[in-house]
């Protein structure tokens, strides 16, 4: 049992380590090209990592207590269109009403697989497979097909997630509220703790009071709620929508959870963590191409780099449980 | 005073099988009840339903004189209802704080208020004397500690009855003496308390009053002061030895297996024995006695720390083990019975590595006549078949190898009478037809029917070797449960 528990102490001291590694990785590309440390460079990684980072951290509910959420891509591409299909029609509504909508929609999407997943029980795994393609497909239905270009789009649509306050982008502070937003809850809102106990022991938690079903849930509706909203922000930003936006994103949000420390096994991670995750990906995303990598390497060193960390952080009897070998 | 908790007449079944049939139960205030019963005897279900897990069928519950209801685990919260499972339910993950407070985390403002819920662990666990802090990650701690958890959980709640379920099976001598004397604190603050525990030894010495299941209804309930073991024995097991297939007499052949000094650490130790062709031999012993431990390590699932297996056959002795958990362990359940049936024998059926399905079917239909499996045909799903017809594959597939020695480590649990006695007679065919036979088993009445010779187990350790005629239902219980 020497190696058998991650607390919090213990989550928080890997948060520190991580941190460290991340400081380490960004000074090191900029001991090479000093330009990368510029205000603006950084910002900039900021702003691209922004998505990112709301998604993860939606993602991480849905990981606490045992799910995954592999549609979150396609809701969001989803959401994204109906947003720019909403702007198109209604050019003059301002954002505050897209911003509802695309919330409330990828709410309700979030909240379909979590239905499915609590009162039918079906595996996540599958539920949001099976979504995903549906999802997606829905895209396809409303648009027929077809793009919703820049020129279709209001300019205060587009200009919101552009706009610069204190240097950082509307993305950028969105990203640090949620982030900021998350730690606060994981930490002191009773739900969230129900979370953490639902995923660390279901039966026990059973024993408590708490509904494992009905907390994997509400871990949907949130996850599929900031979706939704990051389909605005993705459309917005790209001034684009169409069938294929953010196509496979799901699996770069799954692996900076990962990367981030949340146990695949469900119980354990931390907000912070996720977040510096996020950043480590987003460091590393936004200096290959300075260091003169092509796209192929970035896609191995991102394999190599989840390897590493969840070989590093993962305890072992949640190896021993993720491989075939049986329960002892 | 009249009882803080009572119930009457709880009746529950589960798809059929009949769990508890009229139980009867009172907790006093300041008092210890110790609850006793053979395995199946109902007392997990009546843990399940005063936690709110389970609803009773039939039957009243009165707390502190006012009829009630428990439908939720929350609502045995709120009643001042506390559970020490006996798989020790705790949050691994969490602090030691945190897990007092699981759903019911003291707020401010909405928030969880962890100033609070820090001081009022603390003084919990400084109360009780633990040895440990509220900081503590509940993963480092010993098992003994994580009942101490449960207890102190119990207590941030306020509860007024606490149930001890069996917390002791897994405890040092020094564990138990630390945690009765938490339980003699509490008695001595007004608490009734529920102990359920196989230790004779551990009733007397903690608890003031008893009750005893048997086979889902109250047989016995009083003051302890003048009831003794004898007493208690006789309620647990006092049925008649019902036997639905007679054991045929056998003349004990060659030695089979030698087993000799048998070890391995922390489960048990210094097993010796032998087996002759035609032998049925029963192993008996309460739940964690080291029993199915003991029959991995013969099967070879296990490596064995200390001493050796040796038998009369060249290049060693096939053993078969059909064991106790038929749904995880026995079988593979979304397979066809033609399958599971196929998977030990496989070197039979496909003698060129290339597996026939006409000869698979055979084989399984072979089985299904021979044991009267009550199934569609060989490829019918194992999960699809009730559990006697399961349990009947699983011998059926081991059968199939024709192994010197079969183990069975409870082979008839929770299946029918009339599965039960098809599993004696294939048992007693096998053992007649000149192979060994080690019959696993926690009830009585099974291995003092079909045993040639019974040891009995207990800690790990053998403590009793009895012949037929010597194996009675309270000398095997005295052998199992004495310290």
């Amino acid at each position: 049992m020497k190696f058998a528990y991650r607390n919090r102490s213990q989550v928080a001291r890997r948060d520190l380590q991580f941190a460290v590694l991340t400081v380490v990785l960004l000074a090191a590309v900029v001991l090479k090209y000093p330009a990368f440390a510029a205000p603006d460079n950084l910002a900039g990684v900021l702003d691209d990592t922004a998505i990112l980072v709301m998604l993860a951290l939606g993602q991480m509910l849905v990981i606490l207590v045992r799910g995954v959420d592999l549609s979150v891509a396609a809701n969001l591409a989803l959401c994204g269109m109906l947003a720019a299909l909403f702007n198109r029609e209604f050019p003059d509504a301002g954002v505050l009403p897209v911003l509802l909508l695309t919330i409330v929609a990828g709410g309700l999407l979030g909240a379909f697989n979590g239905i499915l997943v609590w009162k039918l029980r079906l595996p996540p795994i599958v539920v949001t497979l099976g979504t995903l393609s549906i999802y997606r497909g829905v895209i396809y239905l409303l648009s027929r097909g077809s793009w919703v270009n820049e020129n279709e789009m209001s300019p205060d649509f587009l200009a919101f997630t552009r706009a610069h306050f204190l240097g950082l982008s509307t993305l950028a502070w969105l990203a640090l509220a949620c982030a900021a937003v998350f730690i606060v809850a994981l930490r002191r809102l009773p739900t969230a703790r129900n979370l953490y106990a639902a995923g660390g022991n279901p039966e026990a938690a059973a024993y408590s009071g708490i509904d494992a079903g009905r907390m994997q849930f509400l871990a949907y509706v949130v996850c599929g709620a900031i979706a939704g909203l990051a389909g605005y922000l993705w459309v917005a930003r790209f001034a684009v929508a169409y069938t294929d936006i953010a196509l496979g994103f799901e699996l770069q949000v799954i692996a900076a959870c990962l990367i981030g420390g949340v146990a695949i096994t469900g119980g354990t991670g931390s907000a912070l963590g996720v977040l510096l995750g996020c950043l480590f990906l987003g460091i590393i995303r936004s200096s290959l191409p300075l260091v003169g990598i092509s796209a192929f390497w970035q896609m191995f060193i991102n394999g190599v780099v989840i390897l590493a960390a969840v070989l590093l952080s993962a305890r072992p009897q949640d190896r021993l449980r993720a491989t075939l070998e049986a329960p002892r | 005073m009249p009882p803080l908790l009572t119930l009457s007449g709880l009746h529950k079944s589960f798809g059929g099988v009949r769990a508890l049939a009229g139980v009867d139960l009172e907790l006093h205030r300041g008092s210890i009840t110790a609850l006793l019963g053979e395995n199946g005897a109902g007392k997990s279900t009546l843990v399940k339903i005063l936690s709110g897990v389970h609803q009773p069928d039939a039957g009243a519950i009165h707390f502190d004189g006012v009829a009630t209801r428990i439908p939720t685990p929350t609502d045995a919260r709120d009643l001042g209802i506390g559970v020490v499972h006996q798989e020790c339910l705790v949050f691994e993950h969490l602090t030691v704080a945190e897990n007092l407070f699981v759903n019911a985390h003291p707020r401010r403002a909405g928030l969880v208020d962890w100033d609070t819920v820090q001081r009022r662990a603390q003084a919990v666990l400084d109360e009780l004397g633990a040895d440990f802090g509220a900081r503590t990650s509940v993963a480092s701690l010993s098992i003994a500690q994580k009942h101490v958890v449960q207890i102190a959980r119990a207590l941030v709640n306020d509860s007024r009855v606490l149930i001890l379920d069996e917390p002791t099976a897994s405890l040092s001598q020094r564990e138990c003496a630390e945690l009765f004397r938490i339980a003699r604190k509490l008695r001595d603050a007004g608490c009734a308390l529920l102990f359920i525990t196989h230790r004779f030894e551990e009733i007397f010495e903690l608890a003031d009053r008893y009750a005893v299941f048997r086979d889902g209804v109250s047989v016995g309930a009083g003051a302890l002061g003048t009831t003794g073991r004898d007493e208690l024995i006789r309620l647990m097991v006092g049925r008649p030895v019902e036997q639905l297939f007679p054991k045929q007499a056998v003349q004990p052949g060659e030695i089979l297996l030698r087993v000799e000094n048998l070890g391995r650490a922390g489960e048990f130790e210094d097993i010796s024995f032998t087996l002759r062709r035609g032998e049925i031999l029963g192993i008996y012993g309460l739940v964690g006695a080291g029993r199915s431990e003991l029959a991995q390590v013969l099967f070879g699932a296990e490596r064995a720390h200390a001493g050796s297996i040796g038998g009369s056959l060249a290049g060693g002795v096939d053993i078969a083990l059909v064991p106790e958990d038929r749904q995880s362990q026995g079988s593979i359940l979304p397979f066809s019975i033609a399958a599971n049936i196929a998977l030990p024998n496989l070197a039979t059926l496909a003698p060129r590595g290339w597996l026939r399905s006409r000869s698979e079917r055979a084989l399984a239909q072979h089985w299904i006549d021979a044991l009267a499996i009550k199934a569609e045909g060989p490829a019918q799903a194992v999960q699809s078949l009730s559990g006697g017809n399961q349990q009947k594959v699983v011998l059926a597939k081991w059968l199939a190898r024709k192994p010197a020695v079969l183990i069975l480590d409870e082979p008839t649990k929770g299946i029918d009478v009339g599965a039960k006695a098809a599993v004696h007679q294939v048992m007693s065919e096998f053992a007649g037809a000149g192979h060994g036979v080690i019959l696993i088993s926690s009830e009585l009445p099974e291995i003092i029917a079909m045993s040639d010779r019974v040891l009995v187990m207990r800690r790990g350790r053998l403590r009793g070797e009895f012949t037929r005629a010597d194996a009675t239902p309270s000398a095997l219980l005295r052998a199992a449960s004495d310290a």
